[in-house]
């Protein structure tokens, strides 16, 4: 699933390791959920969103929306 | 392989070392008997049985691995592991029970079923380390 993690966590200066610390999960989570090999269950989208206090469709694009064109 | 050292994948490994230990004991302690007549015939079902209880138990180590491990991610790539480890082995059980069957090829002891389940838990490492770049655990 697409989305906004690799951006907005370099924003923040953060690497991998910090965000992965952050979020109490492995750094290749974090790898693999902002390359968008691994989409996250939405209890931990949930932490993500929260952690840099946005919405969770702030930070993951909606495929069914992405695919209608409507984002 | 993944490097996670979450306290679940430590916990996992204790387990596995001590269990290969118990395994190569009682092993060695079955084989030996046998080889010596020492065991009593009321206690031979019970010898015999013992190497495979440590085996059961690292399938119970799996499990429970499964159940602790709180990276969602690590715990998917483990779960892929595990299914194509069932997959390899009930194939391989399947096709090789018809070619025995129809006397094509010898008969193979049963504890081969768990070497090709362990086989196929690397196969399914390499499966993930192709498809999303990361091995998993439990290899």
């Amino acid at each position: 699933m697409e989305n906004r993690l690799r951006v907005l966590r370099a924003e923040r200066r953060w690497s991998q390791a910090d965000l992965a610390e952050r979020l109490e999960v492995s750094r290749q989570s974090v790898n693999a959920i902002e390359t968008g090999k691994y989409d996250p269950s939405l209890p931990l989208a949930f932490r993500i969103a929260e952690l840099f206090d946005l919405a969770i469709e702030e930070v993951f694009v909606s495929p069914s929306r992405r695919h209608s064109g409507a984002i | 392989m993944v490097t996670t050292s979450s306290a679940a994948w430590k916990r996992y490994n204790r387990r596995l070392i001590w269990l290969s230990l118990i395994y190569a004991a009682f092993l060695v302690t079955a084989v030996y008997g046998f080889k010596h007549q020492l065991i009593p015939a009321g206690l031979r079902y019970l010898v015999a049985i013992l190497p495979a209880l440590p085996i059961i138990g690292i399938f119970g180590a799996i499990g429970r691995y499964l159940v602790e491990e709180q990276d969602e991610y690590v715990r998917m790539l483990m779960v892929r592991q595990t299914l194509w480890a069932s997959a390899f082995m009930l194939s391989i059980a399947t096709v090789w029970g018809f070619l025995d069957n129809f006397g094509l090829v010898g008969h193979v002891d049963g504890y081969w079923i768990a070497v090709l389940w362990f086989f196929g838990l690397a196969l399914g490492g390499l499966y993930n380390k192709l498809t999303i770049g990361e091995a998993g655990g439990g290899c």
